[in-house]
C-alpha cells in the first residue's frame, strides 16, 4: 500500500537523520579544528606548552589531567562500588535496606553534576585543604585529588549497577554448588563469584571510566584551572573538558578557538575509543553466559 | 459436500529452506466446521496462518501453490483485503490493551479507518457482542479495558472482534488450549451456533471436541493432509494407517 | 583450615562490605542535607518572581533562569522526542545491518562528553546565526536527550507482544495502522518514562549551555536571543566572590534537586499509571 510505503520511508528518514548527526558530528569537529590540526598536527597532543598569548598549543598537561584524574576516581571507586553490587546481589535479597540502597544509588546518578561541583567547591575543598596543610604541600584546596574524590563519587552508581547486572548473570547453581562443598560466603565471592563477573565488571569500570573521562562541570569547578603539566595529585590542574568549559567564549584568536575544537575531537575519540570498548566487553560476556 | 468456498491447491509452505507443510490439496466446504488435527509441529497453524496470509508476516516465511478464495486467488489479491474477508483467532486471547471492551470490537474499523456514524458502531458492537454470547456479561462495562475480562471472555472479545468484520471465513487456532473447562465450553456452543451462518476453520488438538464440533475433519502428518472427511468417517474408519495411530495413541 | 577463623574472617568481611556501601551513599545524604541547609533561607515567594540583584545587595530571585530552563526543556523536547520515537521504532521493526550500525551510532552520541555536544551546537547553530540564543542551547540539550528517546522507544516497542501485531494485520489492518494504532499507544507509558528520564538528564546539564544559552540577566521569552537557565546561573553564581550570590546559587540548588527529585517520583508514579497490561 502507498500509505506503507511512505511509512516505512519516514521511518528510514529518522534513522538516517540520527545516522547522519553523528557523522555531522564528527566532521564538524575536524572543519572546525583544521587551523590548529594543520599547525600542530598530532604532535599536539603530545607537546606540553599552552600559551595562547604566544599562540602555542599544546594538550599534553590536559591529556595527562583528564588520565590521572579518572584514573585516581576509578581506584577510589572501585571498592565502593564492588561493595554495593555484592550487597545488592549477594547479601541481601529483598527487603527494606536494599530498596534504599537501591533508590539512593538511583538518586546519586540523578543528581546534576553542577550540584557536585559547587558541594564539592564548599565542602571538599576545604577539607582537602586542611589535609594539604597537615602533610606540608602547597595548600591550594582545588586540584587533581579534589577532582578525582567528586568524580569518584558521582561514578559509583554507574559501575555499581552494572557489577551488579553482571553478579546477577552468575548461574544460581554454581554458588549452590559451592555453599554445598562448606564454603563462606567471603570464600564463595573470591572464588566463584568475582572470577566468573570479572569481564563483565571490567566493562562496568570501562564506562564509568568513559563517564568520568568527559565530566565538565563538576571537575572545572574544583580542579583549579592551571594549565601547567601536573607534578602531583595536589596540584591544580586542567582536564580537557575543563579547559574547553574555561576558555571557549574568552578565546578571541581563531587558532586558540580551533585549538580548543581540537581538544574537543580529541575528547570525542577518546571516549569514544573507551565506550566502543566497554560495549565490546560487555556483549562479549553476556555471549559467553549465554552459552554456558 | 455442499459449495467449497475456499480451495486449496497443491500448496507449499515453511521457514527459512525447509518447507513445512508439502503439496497440501484441501477443499474446505461452506458453511460448515472443518477441524484440522495432527501432531504437534506438524504444520497446522502454519496452514491456516497461509489462508489469511498472516504467515508471511514472519521474515523467515517461505510459500507456493494457490488459494482460491470463491474462485479469486487470494495470493493475488492485496493481504488486507484477504485478511478483512477471512478473520482469524488466537490461541492466546489477545485483545488490544489500550482499547475499551467496546473499542476493541470496532478495532477492525478503526483500524481500516472506516468512519461511522455513532449508531452503527453502536449496532455492529452489539450485533457482534451479541453473536459471540457475550452481550449480557459486557454491557455495562463496554468502557472499561478489554484486559479486564476473564480469559474465556477475552476471548469471546476477541471473536467478536473478527466477527464485527463480517468475515467471510473465521480461522481459530486451538482457541480454547488457554481456557479452562467451562470457559471451553461456552465457546463450543459459540461455535457450534456460529457455523450455521459462517465458514469456520478451527485447529485443534482435543478429538472430544473435534467430535463435537466439526462437520469434516483434515488430519495432517508430517507435512502432509493424510486424510479429508465427514468426521464421523473419518474418526469410525480412518482410511489411512497414520490417522488411526494418532487417534488411538490420544485415546489410549 | 581453621574453620573458627575462617568464620570470623567471613563476618568480618561482611562488615566491611557494608560499611563501604554505607560510606559510598554517604555523599548524598550530605549533599542533599548541606543544600537544604544553605539554601533554604534564599527560599521565599519573591525567590520565585524576581530577577537577581547586582552583588552587595541581598534579596532577589532567579525568574529568569526558571524561565529559561523552562523554555529550554520545552523547545529539546520539541526538537527530540519526534525524531527520537521514529528512530527507536525504526530500529525496533526493521532489522538490517544500517539498523545495526544505527544502534551502535546511538551509542556513541549517548557517550559524547556534554561539552563535546556544547562545541556542536555552537558550530551548527551559534556561529551561523551570529550569536547566542535559546534555540542553540535547545539544540544542545536536544541532542543529549535524543538517545535516552530513542532507546526507551525500541525497548518499550520491542515489549509490545507479537500476538498483538498479528491480531491487527488478521483484522486487515495495514502496517502504517497497526503501527500507529496498536504498537504505538501500547508503547506510550514506555514512551513518556523516556521522556522524562530524558527530561532529567538535560534539566542540570550546564557544559552544553555555556557558549549556546549563554545566560541572560534578565528573563527572555525569545528563543532568538540568549537566554540563562538553572545551572547556568548556579555555575556563575556558584564561582562569584559574592557571599550573597552564593546563599542565591545553594537556593538555586535545592530547587533543582527538587525537581530531579520529582522528575524521579513522577517517574516511578508513570510506571503505575499507565502499565498496560497484556
Ligand atoms: N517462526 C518459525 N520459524 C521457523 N520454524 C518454525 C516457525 N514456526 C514454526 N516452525 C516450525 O514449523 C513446523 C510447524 O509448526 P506449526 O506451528 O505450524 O505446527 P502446529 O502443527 O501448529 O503445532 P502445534 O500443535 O504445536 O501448535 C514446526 O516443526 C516448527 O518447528
Ligand atoms: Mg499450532
Amino acid at each position: 500500500m502507498k500509505t506503507d510505503r511512505i511509512f516505512r520511508a519516514v521511518l528510514y528518514a529518522g534513522g538516517a537523520f540520527v545516522a547522519l548527526l553523528v557523522l555531522l558530528a564528527f566532521l564538524s569537529l575536524c572543519h572546525a579544528s583544521w587551523l590548529s590540526l594543520k599547525k600542530f598536527g598530532i604532535k599536539f597532543i603530545l607537546s606540553r606548552e599552552w600559551d595562547p598569548v604566544n599562540e602555542k598549543f599544546g594538550a599534553l598537561p590536559f591529556i595527562v589531567g583528564t588520565f590521572m584524574t579518572s584514573i585516581i576516581a576509578l581506584i577510589i571507586s572501585l571498592p565502593f562500588s564492588i561493595s554495593i553490587a555484592l550487597l545488592l546481589g549477594v547479601y541481601l535479597r529483598e527487603g527494606f535496606i536494599k530498596k534504599v540502597l537501591t533508590y539512593a544509588t538511583d538518586l546519586l546518578a540523578g543528581i546534576p553534576s553542577i550540584i557536585y561541583g559547587f558541594w564539592g567547591l564548599f565542602f571538599l575543598v576545604p577539607l582537602v585543604r586542611k589535609l594539604e596543610m597537615k602533610l606540608g604541600v602547597l595548600p591550594y584546596g582545588v586540584g587533581i585529588l579534589t577532582a578525582s574524590i567528586v568524580l569518584a563519587i558521582m561514578i559509583v552508581p554507574y559501575t555499581s549497577s552494572i557489577a551488579r547486572e553482571v553478579i546477577s548473570m552468575v548461574p544460581g547453581d554454581i554458588i549452590e554448588a559451592g555453599f554445598s562443598l562448606g564454603a563462606t560466603t567471603r570464600e564463595i565471592i573470591f572464588g566463584i563469584i568475582l572470577p566468573y563477573a570479572r569481564s563483565g565488571i571490567f566493562a562496568g569500570i570501562l564506562l564509568a571510566f568513559g563517564r568520568a573521562f568527559g565530566e565538565t562541570m563538576a571537575v572545572t569547578m574544583v580542579i583549579g584551572n592551571s594549565n601547567c603539566m601536573p607534578k602531583s595529585i595536589f596540584c591544580p590542574a586542567n582536564t580537557m573538558a575543563s579547559v574547553i568549559a574555561n576558555e571557549f567564549t574568552e578565546a578571541t584568536k581563531d587558532i586558540h578557538l580551533s585549538s580548543l575544537i581540537y581538544i574537543g575531537l580529541w575528547l570525542f575519540l577518546f571516549t569514544f575509543a573507551i565506550n566502543l570498548l566497554g560495549n565490546l566487553v560487555i556483549k562479549k560476556f553476556r555471549v559467553e553466559v549465554k552459552n554456558e | 459436500m455442499g459449495d467449497k468456498i475456499l480451495k486449496i491447491e497443491n500448496f507449499y509452505a515453511g521457514y527459512g529452506h525447509t518447507w513445512v507443510l508439502r503439496n497440501i490439496n484441501l477443499e474446505i466446504p461452506e458453511k460448515k466446521l472443518t477441524a484440522i488435527m495432527g501432531p504437534s509441529g506438524c504444520g497446522k497453524s502454519t496452514l491456516i496462518r497461509c489462508i489469511n496470509r498472516i504467515h508471511e508476516l514472519n521474515p523467515e516465511a517461505i510459500y507456493r501453490g494457490h488459494i482460491y478464495l470463491n474462485g479469486k486467488d487470494i495470493y493475488k489479491m492485496h493481504p488486507t483485503i484477504v485478511r478483512r474477508k477471512i478473520g482469524m483467532v488466537f490461541q492466546k486471547p489477545n485483545p488490544f490493551p489500550t482499547m475499551s471492551v467496546y473499542e476493541n470490537v470496532i478495532a477492525g474499523y478503526i483500524l481500516n479507518g472506516i468512519k461511522l456514524k455513532k449508531e452503527e458502531k453502536d449496532k455492529i458492537v452489539e450485533d457482534a457482542l451479541k453473536k459471540a454470547f457475550l452481550w449480557n456479561e459486557v454491557k455495562d462495562v463496554l468502557h472499561r479495558k478489554g484486559t479486564f475480562l476473564s480469559g474465556g471472555q477475552q476471548q469471546r472479545l476477541c471473536i467478536a472482534r473478527a466477527l464485527a468484520m463480517k468475515p467471510e471465513i473465521l480461522l481459530l487456532d486451538e482457541p480454547t488450549s488457554a481456557l479452562d473447562p467451562k470457559a471451553t465450553s461456552r465457546i463450543e456452543e459459540l461455535i457450534v451456533e456460529l457455523k450455521k451462518t459462517i465458514t469456520i476453520v478451527m485447529v485443534t488438538h482435543n478429538i472430544a471436541q473435534a467430535v463435537r464440533v466439526s462437520d469434516y475433519t483434515a488430519f495432517i502428518y508430517l507435512g502432509e493432509l493424510v486424510e479429508f472427511g465427514p468426521t464421523e468417517k473419518v474418526f469410525a474408519a480412518p482410511e489411512r494407517k497414520e490417522t488411526e495411530e494418532y487417534l488411538v495413541g490420544k485415546f489410549g | 583450615m581453621n574453620s573458627r577463623n575462617r568464620v570470623v574472617k567471613d563476618n568480618l568481611f561482611k562488615l566491611f562490605v557494608f560499611l563501604l556501601a554505607a560510606l559510598s551513599i554517604l555523599p548524598l545524604f550530605l549533599i542533599i542535607f548541606q543544600t537544604v541547609r544553605n539554601g533554604i533561607s534564599a527560599i521565599n515567594p519573591e525567590f520565585f518572581y524576581k530577577l537577581p540583584k547586582p552583588p552587595g545587595e541581598s534579596g532577589g530571585g532567579i525568574l529568569n533562569s526558571l524561565v529559561g530552563s523552562f523554555m529550554l526543556v520545552i523547545l529539546a523536547t520539541a526538537f527530540s522526542v519526534p525524531i527520537g520515537t521514529l528512530t527507536g521504532i525504526f530500529i525496533a521493526e526493521v532489522r538490517n545491518s544500517f539498523t545495526e550500525l544505527l544502534r551502535t551510532l546511538v551509542n556513541i552520541l549517548q557517550g559524547l562528553p556534554s561539552i563535546v555536544i556544547g562545541i556542536l551546537a555552537y558550530l551548527w547553530v551559534v556561529k551561523p546565526m551570529g550569536g547566542f540564543s535559546a534555540i542553540s542551547g535547545a539544540v544542545a540539550l536536544a541532542v543529549m536527550m535524543l538517545p535516552v528517546i530513542i532507546k526507551t522507544t525500541e525497548e518499550t516497542v520491542r515489549l509490545v507482544p507479537f500476538t498483538l501485531r498479528e491480531a491487527s494485520f488478521s483484522l486487515g489492518a495495514t502496517y502504517t495502522k497497526t503501527i500507529i494504532k496498536i504498537i504505538l499507544p501500547a508503547s506510550a507509558r514506555g514512551i513518556l518514562s523516556g521522556i522524562i528520564v530524558g527530561t532529567s538528564r538535560i534539566i542540570g546539564e550546564t557544559a552544553p549551555l555555556l557558549f549556546t544559552a549563554f545566560g541572560n540577566p534578565f528573563v527572555n521569552l525569545n528563543p532568538m536571543k540568549p537566554t540563562d537557565a538553572l545551572p547556568l546561573l548556579i555555575f556563575n553564581y556558584a564561582m562569584s566572590p559574592y557571599e550573597e550570590w552564593h546563599k542565591i546559587a545553594w537556593g538555586a540548588s535545592l530547587v533543582l534537586i527538587i525537581v530531579v527529585l520529582g522528575l524521579n517520583l513522577l517517574l516511578k508514579m508513570v510506571g503505575k499509571r499507565w502499565e498496560t497490561k497484556f
